[in-house]
């Protein structure tokens, strides 16, 4: 939160298909709209009506010379406000001290993510992405109207004005002005029907180390979380939530829970029992002096181990056939020899470092939320539809969020829901903030699944893949969700293939089959979402086939990846920078993987020490080809932090049932990296002038592989399970 | 009442002893860049000072921070704490910068005793503080970074 919200600062009126909008007299200021598509525009400059705030913004520049960029996207971490911002100063020729962010309200007409149709939504890595020519369109037609004003004002043609760092100058004479000065008569220009981009030559902040937009306030402490927010008379929630996914309340006795001094109210929702008190502290004592009885009949009452067992039976059974290229029982069954791997995968919390919490005021007609909103979209028709309001009525202010892995973008709104039901059960009579603890984090689902992957992949007697039959088993987390109708073909849900769908490596004889086992436990989207799994399993199996045909890991895969060369070079990159082919001292091992996600390609080298049971991560050398890297430093953060995330769940974390119930409960059994176990990262960014694609998910899925095949490296022992750790 | 002085303001605040020092900062100060993690020690997304040391505020009841002098990161000042934030800025060290305050309060109060920390020292002071988005590089590098700025 750089600025005060621009409804305060802002009163103009305009119908939505007006793209520019004058604030003038109100603010001095220059605001311009959506440029999707550019088509016929009005100006309401000089005609601003009070109270009235239509947010057809993407840019705001003010008298004060600060150029706020109105973000569409969220930002949960990963640099997304300091990325579109940088792409509106390269057009506009800003200079980068000047620029500001906001987040955008909630209004997915206009701030759609332009690959998700009429979604508001920030996920799969597409913000840069789907952003590249939109933004920048914004900051170029925006500088040729701030081009055109000065022309006007010192009566010189505008080819002769130039911009530069925010300057507008003449370059005839000693003239020139700030963007600022020039905001008002900006803004009288009539936009430009069409704008041209710059040439990649003439960037000078695309590219460059531009510092993030957001680094003062969080180091400061100055930076706002929605859990930070605090609205008059708020009442704070929390909810007791079964033990076992599934399980409904039955009856509960709040006798007790009452009595707790500042406990207001309990009340029953779906999700379980709430209490509502004045402050966190008393309503974590309500909630523990709640005595609920559960409804178990529809609940998951199995424990891992017995949900394992049924996956394999699955194994066993016809599947469907997600993908079949060639003759893959053809190409095995001559095969000289053939290689049968199972690798299970845990299920999986986030575990953003902050805990899901929001708040709501409902006041009958129309509802405030104060939210990090990954899915504004989601979030907004989910609260609307529990409140009975229309979704424009209901009012999002999105706030930074403390991470969020997936979690904060829950498909079904899950906590949001929650949020308004409460806010409903209340009549609206306080303002209502929940707040889930770390345990109901941690036991709360919404996991990356469980699954279990079967392999089996035949090598002909030149050593050559003839051909790999795949299966996997896992529950969908698709399905039941608005995803379903994109993400779910024929049966089968997107995330449990993606990555083997599109496998780069050249296999003429392929198939993929997939079991889907349905349960209780809700499901979502971990970062890099099928990719953390499907990766695994692949690069781990190339790599013993490798071994099995005796080649050098890269080269076998070089020869595989003949038809990608994008993806042959990420394997060179970091073969190279990490020394591959060097002798290591025994108990030292280095393995390799390579692996696109979200049309990024990212290879690793690892390399490990192992010492009995205990497996060090000493260095990861990456390369990565995510196309322009707008911002580079930003992309080195990114997979040195995808590093970081991953690599607890590459050893040691899981969550386990026992009889249907979480064994885990924070972060002492569910313990995400720490300091002293980070290895050194290195990144090496491969050139590129293709279109930018993701970076805040494709670092995770090569991890995992590359350590379990440096451990292999070091040990002769093949761990294929994850975490690797449990099986050592 | 419970008398505290925080960040050199006296505050009188009439609230269960019990609760933790977090929750009465959070809720009934308005300190709010003091952060809540897990509630159980393990994270140090809450850690304040109590006398220039790293106190994790979340397993601290209020009752015993009674009369303390308690200082967080609204209030932290000094050559240290300036070093340290200039070099968490100048690395970028942030992410989603949750985790930062309680980063940023064990590394102040590690280069106020260890002027000259080595990577074993910040991997001791630092291991209670989780970063989830995995920024640790970038907090070691800013330590050694503000230890140098400082020598
Ligand atoms: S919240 Fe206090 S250590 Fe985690
Ligand atoms: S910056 Fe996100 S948890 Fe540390």
């Amino acid at each position: 939160m750089t600025t005060p919200s621009i409804s305060n600062a802002l009163s103009l009126a305009a119908s939505r298909r007006t793209f520019l909008q004058g604030a003038g007299a109100a603010v001095g200021g220059f605001i311009l709209g959506s440029f999707v598509p550019f088509g016929k525009h009005a100006l309401a400059a000089g005609k601003p009506v009070a109270g009235v705030f239509d947010p057809n913004v993407f840019l705001k520049i003010g008298a004060d010379n600060l150029v706020t960029v109105i973000t569409k996207h969220f930002e949960m971490g990963q640099g997304v406000t300091t990325g579109l911002a940088t792409l509106v100063a390269e057009e506009l020729d800003a200079d980068w001290s000047q620029m500001r962010y906001e987040f955008a309200p909630a209004n997915p007409k206009l701030y759609n993510n332009l690959f998700f149709g009429p979604n508001q939504a920030t996920g799969a890595s597409t913000s840069i992405a789907n952003s590249w020519e939109q933004m920048r369109k914004v900051g170029a037609a925006a500088r040729l109207m701030f081009v055109a004003a000065a022309a006007a004002r010192w009566n010189v043609p505008a080819e002769d004005i130039v911009v530069a760092k925010g300057i507008v100058r003449h370059r005839g004479s000693a003239r020139q002005a700030t963007l600022g000065e020039l905001a008002v008569e900006a803004m009288a220009v009539d936009v430009p029907q069409k704008v041209n981009l710059k040439p990649a030559s003439e960037w000078r902040l695309i590219g460059t180390r531009l510092p993030r937009l957001d680094s003062a306030a969080k180091t400061a402490g100055t930076a706002v979380y929605a859990s930070d927010v605090r609205r008059p008379d708020m009442l704070t929630a929390v909810v007791r939530r079964p033990d076992q996914f599934g399980a409904t309340v039955a009856s509960f006795d709040a006798s007790e829970a009452t009595k707790i001094p500042g406990v207001v109210d309990v009340v029953q929702i779906h999700s379980g029992v709430a209490v509502l008190a004045r402050d966190t502290w008393s309503a974590l004592r309500g909630r523990d002096a709640l005595k609920v009885t559960w409804d178990t009949r529809a609940a998951e009452t199995r424990s891992t181990a017995e949900i394992l067992t049924e996956y394999r039976a699955l194994t066993k059974t016809q599947g469907l056939t997600a993908l079949s290229r060639g003759d893959a029982a053809a190409g095995l069954a001559s095969a000289a020899r053939t290689l049968e791997a199972e690798f299970t995968f845990p299920f999986l919390a986030h575990a953003p470092m902050e805990p899901l919490n929001g708040i709501m005021e409902f006041r009958g007609d129309s509802a405030e939320i104060w939210s990090g909103c990954q899915l504004q979209s989601i979030d907004q028709r989910m609260a609307a539809r529990v409140l009975g309001l229309k979704p424009e009525q209901v009012k999002i202010n999105t706030f930074l969020a403390g991470g969020s892995f997936g979690r904060r973008g829950s498909a079904v709104g899950d906590w949001t829901i929650e949020l308004a039901t409460l806010a409903k059960a209340i009549n609206g009579r306080a303002p209502v903030q929940i707040v889930w603890t770390r345990e109901d984090d941690i036991k709360g689902g919404f996991y990356r699944p469980m699954l279990l992957h079967k392999a089996t992949a035949g090598l002909d007697a030149r050593g050559r893949i003839s051909g790999w039959q795949h299966k996997v088993v896992s529950k969908r987390i698709f399905v039941g969700t608005p995803f379903e109708r994109v993400f779910l073909k024929d049966g089968v849900d997107r995330s449990t293939i993606d990555g083997l769908n599109d496998i780069a490596y050249d296999l003429a004889n392929y198939s993929v089959e997939v079991h889907n086992a349905p349960s209780p436990v809700p499901l979502l989207w971990w970062r890099s979402v099928g990719h953390s799994h499907t990766a695994h399993v692949i690069e781990t199996v190339i790599d013993e086939l490798a071994h099995l045909a005796r080649r050098d890991p890269v080269a076998f895969r070089l020869d595989l990846l003949a038809q990608h060369p994008r993806d042959a070079a990420v394997l060179r990159l970091a073969a190279e920078k990490a020394g591959w082919g060097e002798t290591l001292p025994p108990g030292r091992g280095r393995g390799v993987a390579v692996h696109q996600s979200f049309k990024t390609r990212v290879a690793m080298v690892a390399d490990v020490s192992v010492e009995g049971s205990a497996v060090r991560v000493d260095r990861i050398v990456a390369a990565v080809d995510c196309g322009v890297a707008v911002n580079p430093d930003i992309v080195v953060a990114q997979v040195e932090g995808a590093v970081g995330f991953a690599l607890s769940s590459v050893l040691r974390n899981q969550i386990t049932l026992t009889d249907g119930v979480v064994d885990q409960g924070n972060f002492d059994d569910y313990e995400p990296t720490r300091m002293s176990e980070m290895p050194k990262v290195e990144v090496h960014i491969v050139k590129s002038d293709a279109a930018p694609t993701g970076i805040g998910e494709p670092g995770l899925p090569p991890l995992a592989p590359a350590i379990g095949n440096a451990i292999f490296a070091a040990t002769g022992t093949r761990l294929r399970s994850l975490p690797l750790a449990a099986e050592a | 009442m419970i008398r505290l002085t925080v960040n050199g303001e006296p505050h009188r605040l009439d609230i269960d002893p019990e609760m933790p020092l977090l929750w009465a900062l959070r809720d009934h100060l308005h300190l709010t860049a003091t952060k809540f993690g897990c509630g159980r020690a393990h994270c140090g997304a809450c850690t304040v000072h109590i006398d220039g040391e790293a106190v994790r505020a979340c397993a601290m009841r209020v009752g015993d921070a009674r009369d303390q002098t308690i200082t967080t990161i609204e209030g932290v000042s000094g050559d240290v704490a300036e070093a340290v934030q200039d070099a968490w800025q100048k690395r970028d060290v942030v992410q989603c910068g949750y985790c930062q305050s309680g980063q940023i309060m064990s590394a102040i109060s590690l280069l106020g005793s260890t002027r000259k920390p080595t990577d074993a020292d910040i991997d001791a002071a630092m291991d209670g503080n989780i970063c989830r988005c995995g920024t640790y590089v970038r907090i070691r590098q800013a330590i050694h970074d503000a230890a140098k700025a400082l020598a």
